[in-house]
């Protein structure tokens, strides 16, 4: 194997942004709707869904990007995943639209069983949308049946396999925090103080689902490991990780509730560059025939496509960025409501 | 029953579902950012007013589009994974680039055009609408690509990669300039605006007829009815254009669009028919020598039929014959509405005709028969090719999804997109009940 940084190692890497960067902005407004029927005043819960209002949209968005990138250099890993948990993706896709629509239907109407009814939907379709993400992030860790022409061999329960689940709860676990974090940052008065107490539960609780899937992927993952067995120096990055989690409540302690929600999003660097560290070179694991993985060399598009794709990104995300950051920057500070308010 | 079917009846669906929204906001995007030009110039308020009430519409049209898209991004992988290996580094770039390139612009100053009206100058305002526009564009472009790249494939050659044989890029440009390219964008964008002036157009005669916000209504109608104008005039310049390159590089497409079978004969075109594909005969009426005029410039040259292809490489007859006379019959009635609106606009009667306010009410819907009727006639036309000439559709299906996963799939898709275009048509009727003076009311309820 080699570590040189050629064009696949590159696409890797870029593949692995754009998920960081999905998990990092729509994690949070899966946590603030993973987190919504927690408080019971209607106008606490107008109040989260503005918080998001803006940018939930534009979040998703790193979602379809990154599956297009996929797509364009891994087309092998595109087509395999999204056929192989074919159930999987098309409950996720579901539950996304459903999530949209109630986000856009939810204040249209004063009724209370309407909103009742919305509000539901939004946050249960936030957890599965979480859950089933984290799921798949689980079975391309412990590794997928995969037959000669790299076709998905398993079955849709065979996915609900438990460490898979346990990934999707930590996932939950890990986007609440995040939401929580969120909340606090984007409000002020009664619900401020009510997102201070969801924080501290929802670290404690992703503490412990992280606890546990660390000791699970030690135990029954280990070629996840193996780098940072072979590079010592990798072993800063579950440290860092860690320190990222743990500043979190500090911060939270002097009310510096944005360093918080960087800490929160460095952990989530983190724990994908851990993901990313342990299946190199491989991106989707053959369990139990190793030698038939699809891996960054096997599934990828040509030099010359990959070449293209690294000119178009280049130019494209650097200006997405630039207006990305403009954008959160205009709509800072604590939301109000107003008459353009969801 | 077939996994093939299924698969190729869930995309139709999603796609024909997913289709009524992105033309919408690519034509509201150009309305929008005339109608904001206008208040920047003038400044007056109305104009404004304007703005903010088709802000909103675009906003629901938007968030419905992303809905119905998000499933359009993965559904290549999900069903059509043989296909996806294949032409996965041709296609998938096209892809991504529509991502980078145009549904974060869009998305991204969206919020700006939706929630930024106090917190930005009324410059930055005009801009971002101008990026949302060119986002919405910027989506066509791409995607038409992608899909013109499936008509007519170009820049590539197929050789044996790590897995398998699959197509690869040889020449970039000449995949995104692919020779239908230009010809199908351009039809595209311009049914585009035709759907949203139409819309435009439709609203504000409702508000004339009911005696409502008349002010807004009739500006509003006026810049409808030039989009209108001159959208479908130009559409029929690019749909003769179109149907030149069909001619050329789709041959039998185009065979099957006019029912013509005899394998190289003078052929003529229907107004209307309906064609037996065992009798190879069309039960119509027609011009004689027309196909042959608008391809060749002459009524007497051959043009080649569909008896010159092998039975298991001609596309379905009468469902494109009829798809296409259709629309090519929308096209002639949006003409015909536009012009005469004009027509009465200068004459100065146009705010008083309520018999064509009546129509445009309803004929909201046309554009959108249009379109989709469009697009079924190119892919279906395409058929029974998946990339034409290169790989069957057949042959493009996910080996691994079963005949149940994608009735499961399919049911599931069926309901929730009922479930969305119910509270679709609710909301606008909301939105347009409401008006534009809506903020007031929104205020009243939402402190309740």
């Amino acid at each position: 194997m080699t570590m040189g940084l050629d064009l696949h190692v590159i696409w890797f890497g870029l593949v692995g942004i754009l998920l960081t960067g999905y998990a990092i902005l729509d994690g949070f407004d899966l946590g603030v709707g993973a987190l919504h029927l927690l408080t019971r005043k209607d106008e606490h819960r107008r109040l989260m869904i503005n918080a998001i209002g803006p940018v939930w949209d534009g979040n998703e968005v790193w979602l379809v990007t990154a599956g297009g990138a996929l797509f364009a250099a891994f087309p092998e890993v595109y087509a395999t995943i999204f056929s192989g948990f074919y159930l999987a993706f098309m409950l996720l896709f579901c539950m996304l639209i459903f999530r949209a629509v109630a986000i856009e239907f939810r204040s249209k109407l004063p009724g209370r069983r309407w909103r009742q009814v919305w509000d539901a939907s939004f946050s249960l379709a936030s957890i599965g949308c979480s859950l089933l993400l984290g799921v798949a992030f689980g079975n391309v860790i412990w590794g997928v049946p995969l037959d000669a022409q790299r076709e998905f061999a398993g079955s849709f329960l065979g996915l609900l396999n438990p460490y898979a689940l346990l990934v999707g709860v930590t996932t939950v676990a890990l986007f609440m925090m995040h939401g929580a974090i969120y909340v606090a940052l984007k409000t002020e008065g009664e619900l401020h103080e009510i997102a201070r107490g969801w924080i501290n539960n929802t670290i404690i609780f992703f503490t412990v689902c992280y606890g546990l899937t660390t000791m699970a992927t030690l135990l029954y993952v280990p070629h996840m490991s193996q780098h940072m067995r072979d590079y010592p120096v990798f072993f800063a990055v579950p440290v860092l990780t860690m320190l990222a989690v743990a500043n979190i409540p500090r911060e939270i302690h002097f009310s510096r509730d944005f360093l918080a929600f960087l800490s929160s999003g460095a952990t989530m660097v983190g724990l994908m560059a851990l993901v990313a560290i342990g299946i190199f070179p491989n991106l989707v694991l053959s369990r139990p025939n190793p030698e038939l993985s699809l891996t960054i060399y096997n599934a990828a598009s040509s030099p010359k496509t990959l070449t293209i794709m690294l000119i178009i990104a280049g130019i494209g995300v650097p200006i997405v960025l630039a207006y990305t950051s403009s954008i959160y920057y205009i709509f800072r500070g604590k939301v109000k409501l107003d008459t353009m308010s969801y | 029953m077939d996994p093939v079917l299924l698969s190729r009846i869930q995309f139709g669906l999603t796609i024909s579902f997913h289709y009524i929204f992105p033309p919408l906001s690519i034509g509201l995007g150009v309305i929008l950012v005339l109608m904001e030009a206008l208040y920047l110039k003038t400044r007056n308020p109305l104009f404004q007013q304007m703005t903010r009430f088709w802000v909103r519409i675009f906003g629901l049209t938007f968030a419905l589009g992303v809905a119905s898209g998000v499933v359009m991004e993965f559904q290549f992988g999900t069903n059509w994974a043989a296909y996806s290996r294949f032409v996965g580094d041709v296609f998938g770039s096209a892809l991504a680039a529509e991502g980078i390139f145009a549904f974060f612009l869009e998305s991204g100053f969206l919020a700006i055009l939706l929630f930024g009206w106090d917190k930005v100058s009324p410059r930055v305002h005009m801009l971002s609408t101008c990026m949302v526009a060119l986002g919405a564009h910027f989506s066509a472009i791409w995607i038409i690509v992608a899909d013109s790249w499936m008509q007519t494939p170009a820049g590539y050659h197929v050789v044996q990669s790590v897995l398998r044989s699959r197509a690869e890029v040889v020449d970039f440009w000449a995949v995104v300039f692919n020779p239908s390219t230009m010809v199908r964008l351009t039809h595209t964008v311009l049914g585009a605006w035709q759907a949203a002036a139409f819309l435009v157009l439709s609203v504000s005669a409702f508000y004339l007829l009911k005696r409502r916000h008349v002010e807004f209504a009739r500006t509003s109608m006026k810049i409808g009815l030039i989009v209108a104008v001159v959208a479908s005039l130009l559409s029929l310049v690019t749909g003769d254009f179109s149907g030149r390159v069909v001619a050329r590089y789709q041959p039998a497409k185009l065979a099957a669009m006019e029912g013509h079978f005899p394998a190289s004969a003078p052929a003529g075109m229907y107004l209307f028919g309906w064609v037996s594909e065992a009798e190879q005969r069309v039960t119509g009426i027609g011009v004689p020598g027309m196909l042959s005029f608008l391809v060749h410039g002459d009524t007497t040259k051959p043009v080649t039929g569909l008896t010159a292809f092998p039975p298991q490489d001609r596309p379905p007859v009468n469902p494109v014959f009829q798809a296409f006379h259709v629309m090519v019959g929308v096209g002639t009635i949006l003409i015909g509405l536009s012009l005469l609106g004009a027509f009465l606009w200068w004459r100065g009667s146009l705010f008083e005709a309520r018999w064509l306010l009546w129509i445009y009410v309803f004929a909201v819907l046309l554009p959108q028969v249009g379109n989709q009727l469009g697009w079924f006639t190119a892919e279906v036309g395409r058929q029974p090719w998946i990339v034409y000439g290169l790989m069957r559709t057949a042959a493009g299906v996910s080996p691994s999804v079963t005949a149940g996963h994608a009735v499961a799939s399919l049911v599931l898709f069926t309901l929730i997109y009922l479930l969305l275009f119910v509270l679709f048509i609710y909301l606008l009727d909301q939105k347009i009940r409401h008006g534009p003076l809506a903020d007031d009311l929104e205020v009243a309820y939402h402190r309740r």
